[in-house]
C-alpha cells in the first residue's frame, strides 16, 4: 500500500537545500584552509593570538603552522560558489517558510503534538530508539517528537544563525546593518561562530542520514523523491 | 487529481513564456539602474548579480563601521609584496617626489597630480577595518583625500559609469562603480596611523574602499580613468580579479 508522505514543496525545497548546503560546506572548508586560525573579537591576524588553530595544510603562505602551504589556492571559484549557493539556500528557505506558515505544514507536521511537548516524551522516544523497538505504524506517515524538535531546531535556529553569522562577514552588509556583527562580538567572533554552527549542522546531517539508513535507506529516500512510501517492509525494520 | 498531458504541456509553455518575458524585463530594468556587475556571465553570474544588485539597492549610501582610536590594531598585518619593479625603485629613491596620479578618460580636464598636489586637497581620516578574503583583519587609521575631490576637479562626463584605477604594476588594476567612486569613505590614502603610509601597506598611494574586501584596495595607485563601459579594459570583466577567478564586486 502506498501512503502520501511528503508534499511536493517539502521534497523540492529539501533537495535544493541538500545541494546548496553541500556546496556551501565544501567551499566553506576550502576557504578555511586559506586561514585555518580562529579568533574572538573584532580583529585577528597572524600577528595576534588565535582562539584556536586547526592543524591543516594551508593554501596560503601567510600561515606558518608547520604543515606547509601545500594546498592549491581554490578561493576564487569557492567564493563565487559559496555565495551563489547561499542565495539558493536563502531563497529556498524563504519560499519554504512562507508556504509552510500559510498551508499549516509547520503547525501540523513540525510542532510536537499537544501531549508530546515534554522532555519526558523526548526521552521516551530516545529510549525506544535505544531498545531498537520498531516504530509505530503512524510513524510512516508522520514525524515523531524527536524528529519534530530536531527539524524545528535546524529550521528556526541553526539555519537562521548560520545565515546571520555569514552575513556578518560581509563588509558591505555590515556597513548598512552594523547591529548584527556588533551583537555577535565583532567580525572575528562572527567568523568563529559561523564555523561552529556549520559543525552543528554537519552533526545534524550525519545523525539524520544515519537514522534514515537504520530505518530503511531506499524506502525513506524514495519517499523524499516520489512523495509516497510503501509501508516499511519488515526486513528493513531496525 | 489527474491533469491531461495536453493541459500540462500548454500550462508549462505558458509558465515558461511568462518566465522568459519576466527575466528579460528584469534584465532591462536592472541594466538601466546599474545593478548588473561586469562579471555577470558564466555559471556564477546569477549569484554574483543577485549579490551586487541587492547591495546596490540596500547599501548604496551606507557607511563602513568606524572604530574608536583604542581599537587600532597594535600589529597590523601586511601581505608579503612581490619585489618592486624598476619604475617603483626609481621613484622610491627620489622620495616619491616624481610620483604622479594621472586622471584621464571621460573627463573635461585631464589631470596629473603629485603627492603634494593631493596633500593640498581637503583630507579626511577614518579608522576602519581591513578585511582580507582569507579571513584575517586589522583596524587602522587611514588618512587621505576622498576620491570624489579629485573627480569633482576633472569634470566627469555625465555618461561615466565606472572609475578604473591602475597601479605601478601594469597587471594590477581594478574598477568601481559610481556609488563607490563618490562614496565619502573611498580614500586616496597617503597616511596611516598618524604617519606616512608605509610601502608595505601600499604607500605612497593606496585606494582604500572599506566597504569591500582588501583585494579591492589596490596599492601603489598611479592612474584613474573614467569610462562608460568596462568592455574596453582587459577581458571586459571589470578588473583583473575575475580574470583570476575572483569576483569584481568584493563587498559580498
Amino acid at each position: 500500500m502506498q501512503t502520501p508522505r511528503h508534499s511536493a514543496i517539502v521534497r523540492v525545497t529539501h533537495w535544493l537545500t541538500v545541494i546548496a548546503f553541500l556546496a556551501l560546506l565544501v567551499t566553506g572548508l576550502e576557504l578555511v584552509i586559506s586561514h585555518p586560525r580562529f579568533y574572538w573579537g573584532e580583529t585577528g591576524n597572524v600577528n595576534m593570538r588565535p582562539l584556536f588553530s586547526l592543524p591543516l595544510p594551508t593554501s596560503r603562505d601567510t600561515i606558518n603552522n608547520g604543515y606547509g602551504s601545500s594546498m592549491p589556492d581554490q578561493n576564487g571559484w569557492s567564493r563565487y560558489l559559496h555565495f551563489e549557493s547561499a542565495w539558493v539556500l536563502v531563497l529556498t528557505g524563504a519560499f519554504y517558510g512562507i508556504i509552510s506558515l500559510l498551508n499549516g505544514h509547520f503547525r501540523r507536521d513540525l510542532v510536537p503534538e499537544p501531549g508530546q511537548r515534554t522532555l519526558r516524551a523526548h526521552f521516551q522516544r530516545i529510549a525506544q530508539y535505544l531498545r531498537r523497538k520498531p516504530p509505530s505504524t503512524d510513524e510512516s506517515s508522520t514525524y515523531n517528537v524527536l524528529q519534530r524538535s530536531s527539524y524545528i531546531l535546524v529550521i528556526f535556529v541553526l539555519f537562521p544563525f548560520v545565515i546571520l553569522t555569514g552575513l556578518a562577514l560581509s563588509p558591505s552588509f555590515n556597513s548598512a546593518f552594523p547591529f548584527f556583527v556588533d551583537v555577535l562580538g565583532g567580525r572575528q567572533s562572527a567568523r568563529t561562530l559561523h564555523f561552529f554552527v556549520t559543525w552543528a549542522l554537519v552533526i545534524f546531517l550525519v545523525v539524520h542520514v544515519a537514522m534514515i539508513a537504520l530505518s530503511g535507506f531506499w524506502t525513506r529516500t524514495r519517499a523524499m523523491i516520489t512523495g509516497r512510501v510503501a509501508a516499511i517492509p519488515t526486513e528493513e525494520r531496525p | 487529481m489527474t491533469i491531461s498531458r495536453r493541459k500540462l504541456i500548454t500550462s508549462g509553455l505558458a509558465a515558461a513564456a511568462v518566465g522568459v518575458t519576466g527575466l528579460a524585463a528584469a534584465d532591462r530594468i536592472a541594466r538601466r539602474h546599474g545593478l548588473i556587475p561586469p562579471d555577470c556571465g558564466g555559471v556564477f553570474g546569477p549569484g554574483e548579480t543577485l549579490t551586487y544588485a541587492a547591495q546596490r539597492l540596500i547599501t548604496r549610501h551606507s557607511l563602513a563601521r568606524e572604530f574608536p582610536r583604542s581599537k587600532i590594531s597594535e600589529k597590523p598585518f601586511a601581505n608579503a609584496l612581490a619585489p618592486p619593479n624598476d619604475t617603483f625603485k626609481k621613484l622610491q629613491a627620489g622620495g616619491f617626489a616624481d610620483w604622479r596620479l594621472v586622471v584621464d578618460g571621460m573627463v573635461n580636464h585631464p589631470l596629473s597630480l603629485s603627492l603634494a598636489d593631493l596633500h593640498q586637497m581637503p583630507t579626511h581620516s577614518q579608522i576602519t577595518e581591513v578585511v582580507c578574503e582569507e579571513g584575517w583583519s586589522y583596524v587602522a587609521e587611514w588618512i587621505g583625500t576622498p576620491l570624489y575631490n579629485v573627480l569633482n576637479e576633472t569634470g566627469l562626463h555625465p555618461e561615466t559609469r565606472y572609475i578604473v584605477y591602475r597601479t605601478i604594476e601594469p597587471n594590477l588594476w581594478g574598477s568601481i562603480d559610481m556609488a563607490d567612486a563618490f562614496h565619502p569613505q573611498t580614500l586616496l590614502t597617503q597616511g596611516m596611523n598618524n604617519g606616512d603610509l608605509p610601502v608595505g601597506f601600499g604607500g605612497p598611494l593606496r585606494l582604500r574602499l572599506p566597504r569591500q574586501l582588501g583585494y579591492k584596495s589596490l596599492k601603489f595607485v598611479t592612474q584613474i580613468t573614467a569610462t562608460d563601459s568596462m568592455k574596453k579594459f582587459g577581458k571586459g570583466l571589470g578588473s583583473v580579479d575575475p580574470e583570476y577567478g575572483y569576483s569584481w564586486y568584493a563587498g559580498i
